[in-house]
């Protein structure tokens, strides 16, 4: 079913927001959003800690509720259940089973996504190889690094080829070698047609993504091409554009009281 | 189907690989079990009693009736072997040849024991026709208290360890971000609850067995019914404190904050489970025990122990236990939307 309904739909975007809104109690994390996501596109959302940018990878993939304003994957209004089956997510933290072994940790995620024995087998073989753990998934996850726990959440993300794969903060522990090959990844990913959402607060990270959406307390500051960014605001790098954004932001009419 | 049968089967993964919760599951309640046995089952306490210018006849009768009858010149020493804890009692004549006790008095149990020992001793030479002939409707005369209130610990033993375990694994599964992750999937909220039971509950129906087996078996407690019953009221117990658990730890933040739940939920329901006597108590606290799950399951353990009690007598109990476990999976459930909405 998913299959007709992805090829009948496949012109939409992957991710359109409009008007979101989302509040915990009285504080405001997400104010009146909007922002398209075509497919194929390695979208990264920059912002400081604390911005808002787990709140809105959430609400675009139908964990969350928006208060107001609607949210739509691949064409589909959320929050649908089936469409849980369609994203792949990787969460800030390593939300793994220690005492399992890698393997086991694969295979439980892989069935709650609905995959056969054999095509699991496959899956979990090709993602392995892929993030490079394939002689250590019979080691319980307790005996893994840091970076190999990264690994192996990118690997269950993958498990179910996704269209959507939407990871939070991938990076964000692990050494500059094995980021490297990360971003590689996730570049190739994104060439074979998937379409890749990454938040990050590392500057340099954001540079390698097609497009940016820079984030600050709940508002979108600037979406475009980080050398688009840096040459509308003339600054020299992403880092002193989103300071000059802010600024703007702060001091500009669309500021609301505080 | 198939997510509750990958949960379940994480769950049993996991336990496997974590021996030592395994191992406090299954041989905790056996050990507490059998040092209860030992603690209540030991031998009859034989009561040392001061005479002093008793009739030599009366003291014979005291030493047949069971007591350690140890003879004093005078009063004065035999009493002040009791202010040093030698003696339980001392027993006189007073001018008027009626005998005077005086007891030790700080254990009500002692003091109840040397009145009854003296009443037995003074009712002397009845004749043995004049007794009457007992029979036993229930239970036999070599019934020990460990036996009455043995069915009670068992079902409050396998509540207590499945509460405790519930509740920290759920805890860990929101603390260590994997229920989030979780959440990410397509797994229903329904899914992960049932999935919970089907895992937890097959350690809980392991956990069953092997108590019913040791006690009646090992420890030898008194056991009339049928075994199946019991393992049946035992699963049903052990589910409730499944679904509690899990249900009480949405509202902790820490294996701390599980552990205050013990006073809370766990200790109040042993007061009102049948170790101690309902009847006695005021009646409005009495009606108390109708919210505690453990009061239905000690109830049928003891009717089904003791008594042999059938289906007839205990499904009343087996149906409020099943429906506390439907109530409880069912606002877990609804506790669940507070992560997600779907």
């Amino acid at each position: 079913m998913s299959v007709l309904q992805s090829e009948t739909v496949s012109a939409e975007p992957a991710v359109v927001i409009s008007g979101v809104t989302r509040s915990f109690g009285q504080q405001r994390i997400i104010d009146d959003v909007s922002l398209t996501i075509p497919r194929g596109e390695l979208f990264g959302l920059l912002g400081p800690s604390g911005s808002g940018k787990t709140t809105l990878v959430k609400l675009m993939t139908g964990i969350d509720k928006a208060d107001k304003g609607s949210v739509s994957m691949l064409g589909v209004p959320l929050p649908k259940l089936e469409m849980l089956h369609r994203f792949g997510y990787m969460a800030q933290s390593d939300a793994l089973y220690m005492e399992l072994s890698g393997r086991q940790n694969m295979m439980f995620f892989g069935k709650l996504y609905g995959l056969n024995r054999q095509s699991l087998r496959q899956r979990i073989d090709e993602t392995a190889a892929l993030v490079d753990l394939s002689e250590h998934l019979h080691k319980p996850v307790t005996a893994f690094s840091g970076g190999m726990k990264r690994r192996l959440s990118l690997a269950i993300a993958l498990l179910h080829q996704p269209e959507v794969l939407v990871l939070d903060e991938p990076t964000v522990g692990i050494d500059p070698v094995l980021r490297k090959s990360v971003w590689k990844e996730l570049k190739i990913l994104a060439k074979n047609g998937t379409t890749v959402i990454v938040t990050t607060h590392v500057m340099d990270e954001a540079e390698k993504c097609d497009r940016l959406g820079l984030i600050r307390d709940g508002h979108l500051i600037a979406v475009d091409s980080p050398a688009s960014i840096i040459a509308s605001t003339g600054c020299g790098s992403i880092e002193e554009a989103f300071i000059a954004l802010s600024q703007q932001q702060r001091f500009g009419g669309q500021h609301d009281e505080s | 189907m198939m997510r509750v049968n990958a949960l379940a089967l994480r769950i049993i993964q996991q336990f496997l690989r974590d021996r030592r919760t395994l191992a406090l599951l299954l041989l905790a309640p056996l050990l507490i079990l059998t040092l209860m046995k030992l603690v209540f089952d030991g031998q009859a306490v034989t009561i040392t009693m001061g005479t002093a210018q008793l009739p030599s006849e009366l003291s014979a009768r005291l030493d047949d009736a069971g007591a350690d009858v140890r003879a004093y010149d005078d009063l004065e020493s035999a009493l002040e072997d009791l202010r040093k804890g030698k003696l339980e009692a001392v027993i006189t004549r007073q001018e008027n040849n009626q005998p005077a006790l005086t007891l030790e008095g700080s254990d009500p149990s002692k003091s109840k024991a040397v009145l009854l020992l003296i009443q037995n001793a003074l009712r002397g030479n009845v004749s043995t026709e004049a007794l009457p002939a007992v029979t036993y409707l229930h239970g036999s005369s070599d019934m020990a208290s460990f036996d009455s209130f043995g069915p009670v610990l068992i079902g409050f033993f396998s509540f207590f360890f499945v509460f405790l375990l519930a509740g920290v694994s759920f805890l860990r599964e929101r603390t260590s971000g994997t229920l989030e992750r979780l959440l990410a999937t397509p797994i229903r909220r329904q899914e992960i609850v049932t999935g919970y039971l089907v895992g937890f509950g097959l350690f809980a129906l392991l956990q069953a067995t092997l108590i019913a087996w040791f006690s009646v078996k090992v420890l030898g407690l008194y056991m009339t019914g049928s075994i199946g019953y019991m393992l049946l009221i035992n699963l049903l117990l052990s589910l409730t404190a499944l679904t509690l658990g899990t249900l009480l730890s949405s509202f902790a933040s820490s294996e701390f904050q599980i552990i205050q739940f013990i006073p809370i939920v766990i200790v109040p329901q042993a007061f009102f489970s049948g170790l101690f006597n309902l009847d006695a108590m005021n009646p409005w606290l009495q009606k108390l025990s109708i919210v505690m799950p453990l009061y239905y399951g000690a109830d049928a353990m003891r009717g089904i122990m003791i008594r042999a009690e059938g289906w007839a007598d205990i499904q009343q109990d087996a149906y409020v236990l099943l429906g506390f476990s439907a109530v409880f999976a069912l606002l877990n459930v609804l506790a669940l939307r507070k992560h997600r909405k779907l």
